[in-house]
């Protein structure tokens, strides 16, 4: 019941700020913050492959853009034609809307995590770095695929998106897939998963189905490096394969590992500075990616384990409840 | 068949240059177990100071040999620098840290080196001067041959040959060899392991400015771009021929070359940048240590 009572004060505060935000924040600090979003679940989703199990993946953007066309191409072809006909029938535009995009988001994190679930195969069988080079190779296949299909736009791009995701689909998914894996992590699966990244072998020798749960953090990050992909497609309502080169994917890692492995809130912390710093060093015009990159190598030079470590900033103890042993 | 013996020559000709770029990866990886992924942006560095060093000597105005060797050398000789102190200033903190922040790293790297490119050399793309003038040659009935590729194939198999004799015969290179093998046991032994790793990136870089300068005379636009995707397949090629494991390099540098060509002559030139990892994940599933590379059992 309490539950339920949470979960509806967050959707009604999220409906408000979605009604509220655009009112007071210029469209720049709005985009800004749907993309900081939008980083927050790829960062996320990419520490549980990279942060919890250990695994090392370097092609997430090749996920982000799965989900990202495969709901692009849903929403143009048959989400449209929902929306009009739940309109027909007298269903107001925006619930219409969240419909499409809700089947639209879920059919792209599908199809991601299907292609997470091909890629993390391998990973039984390949460890390390080899791994690392097998995703960075799927990643740049999966863009040169899209760069070469004529129906998807190949090198001109796919225009026309319908700009269904706001800020209050952003932010769901955020709390999703934050909420996912803060869940996964206090489970005996999430142990799991760290008693892989730990010392594989020990793990197997423990019982652990070590086969089983590097397949399952595949799908799932890949699952939602495609919902975000989805978000951004219909955000941004226009793609181009450019948007998901190994220079993404590599951006996605900064993040994770800048924040620290396997903590969830320096995910986000990382996610959001890196997705801001770029623009507010936009003054610096062509200095900035140089300032970017210096800082990044600095980071790593001055705290090897992230901003965070492994820890967790826990929001509870700071309204004076005492945090839950983890 | 002429046809595709002339698709061989130049598969060759771009493989050996992969070749050049890869020895670097894999010498790096042999010592430090570290993907450089800067290694890629040292290559186009190469071809940026041979190309300020020709405009500077003049080396388009009365094209001659001795010209082109001395660009050739300083831009090896400046990249060779370079390696030294992005080692020394971004690689040595992070030595001790995990595998991924000295990754990271080396990211941090490749960009910086990308985006101060951009910032001094600007990002329109620049023509490097024709140091040598093109002459076709014909082998047999034809399949013809430039002298820009015989340079480029000749200036390769020296750098090889010079990297092979390093390694095998002098002190410095069997004490490559120890630190690879295990640098604990090599410290042990009396080698200043970080000199050798020093050397190491030294090497390597020149070898990818050599690179850099050779792809130049053929391809002459250069960009501070350039170096991501030869870095990458480069990359690929390494791994293909067994990470750590220099004849394979260069080996897999050629495969790559060969596949290469041969892709965008008789599929579709798009389909370029795909053939290098298609390649990759096969070798990858079947032969997982590369075609040269020897399995390791993992030790518990």
């Amino acid at each position: 019941m309490k539950r339920l009572i949470v979960a509806a004060v967050t959707l009604g505060a999220l409906a408000g700020l979605d009604l509220l935000l655009p009112r007071f924040l210029n469209p720049y600090f709005m985009r800004i913050l749907m993309l900081c979003g939008i980083s927050i679940v790829l960062a996320v989703s990419l520490n549980l492959i990279n942060g919890f199990t250990g695994q090392f993946s370097i092609g997430h953007a090749g996920f982000m853009a799965i989900g990202a066309y495969s709901s692009a191409m849903f929403s143009m072809h048959i989400g449209v034609g929902w929306v009009s006909a739940l309109e027909a029938l007298g269903a107001p535009q925006g619930l219409a809307q969240a419909a499409a995009l809700v089947v639209a988001l879920l059919l792209g994190g599908l199809a991601a995590a299907v292609a997470g679930y091909f890629v993390g195969l391998p990973s039984l069988r390949l460890r390390g770095d080899y791994l690392a080079i097998v995703t960075l190779g799927f990643g740049e296949i999966i863009r040169v695929i899209i760069t070469n299909v004529d129906a998807v736009g190949a090198a001109r791009g796919l225009p026309g998106i319908p700009q269904w995701a706001n800020f209050f689909w952003v932010a769901a998914a955020v709390i999703a897939v934050v909420g996912v894996s803060l869940r996964i992590a206090n489970s005996s699966h999430g142990r799991a998963l760290f008693a892989i990244r730990d010392d594989e072998v020990a793990a197997e020798a423990l019982g652990v189905d070590t086969t089983r749960y590097k397949v399952l953090a595949f799908v799932i990050g890949s699952f939602f490096a495609g919902i975000a992909g989805g978000l951004f497609a219909h955000y941004n309502a226009y793609l181009h394969p450019n948007s998901f080169t190994f220079l993404k994917s590599i951006e996605i890692i900064a993040m994770v590992v800048l924040g620290g492995l396997g903590s969830i809130s320096g995910s986000i912390l990382a996610a959001v500075f890196l997705t801001v710093l770029p623009e507010a060093l936009r003054s610096a015009q062509e200095l900035r990616m140089v300032i970017y990159s210096l800082m990044i190598i600095v980071l790593m030079i001055t705290r090897p384990g992230g901003l965070m470590g492994s820890r967790e900033i826990d929001v509870r103890r700071w309204f004076g409840r005492r945090a839950r042993p983890a | 068949m002429t046809e595709f013996l002339q698709q061989l020559v130049n598969g060759i000709t771009w493989g050996s240059v992969y070749a050049l770029i890869a020895l670097g990866y894999t010498m790096v990886y042999g010592i430090l177990r570290l993907i450089n992924f800067a290694h890629g942006d040292v290559y186009m560095l190469g071809a940026f100071f041979g190309y300020f060093t020709a405009r500077f000597i003049g080396a388009a105005n009365n094209p001659n040999p001795m010209k082109a060797i001395i660009v050739l050398l300083s831009a090896m000789i400046a990249c060779g620098l370079v390696g030294i102190v992005i080692e020394r200033f971004a690689y040595k903190p992070v030595r001790r840290s995990s595998r991924l922040s000295a990754l990271i790293t080396a990211i941090g790297v490749s960009l910086l080196l990308e985006n101060g490119g951009i910032l001094l050399f600007g990002a329109d793309p620049k023509f490097f001067p024709q140091i040598i003038r093109a002459r076709e040659f014909n082998l047999i009935h034809g399949v013809t041959i430039s002298n820009q590729q015989l340079i480029i194939l000749a200036v390769s198999l020296i750098l090889m040959f010079a990297l092979r004799f390093i390694v095998l015969h002098t002190r410095t290179g069997k004490a490559m060899q120890a630190v690879s093998y295990n640098p604990t046991a090599a410290a042990l032994m009396g080698i200043s392991v970080d000199r050798i790793i020093t050397f190491t990136f030294m090497l390597g870089s020149m070898l990818a400015a050599a690179a850099g300068v050779l792809v130049a005379l053929q391809n002459p636009k250069i960009e501070p771009l350039m170096g991501i995707m030869p870095g990458l397949k480069a990359f690929v090629a390494a791994v293909l021929g067994g990470i750590g494991n220099i004849p394979g390099a260069v080996v897999g540098g050629l495969v790559m070359g060969i596949a290469e060509v041969l892709v965008v002559g008789y599929i579709s030139p798009t389909y370029r940048d795909a053939i290098a990892f298609v390649l990759l994940i096969v070798i990858l599933l079947v032969r997982p240590a590369g075609i040269l590379g020897r399995n390791v059992a993992e030790k518990v």
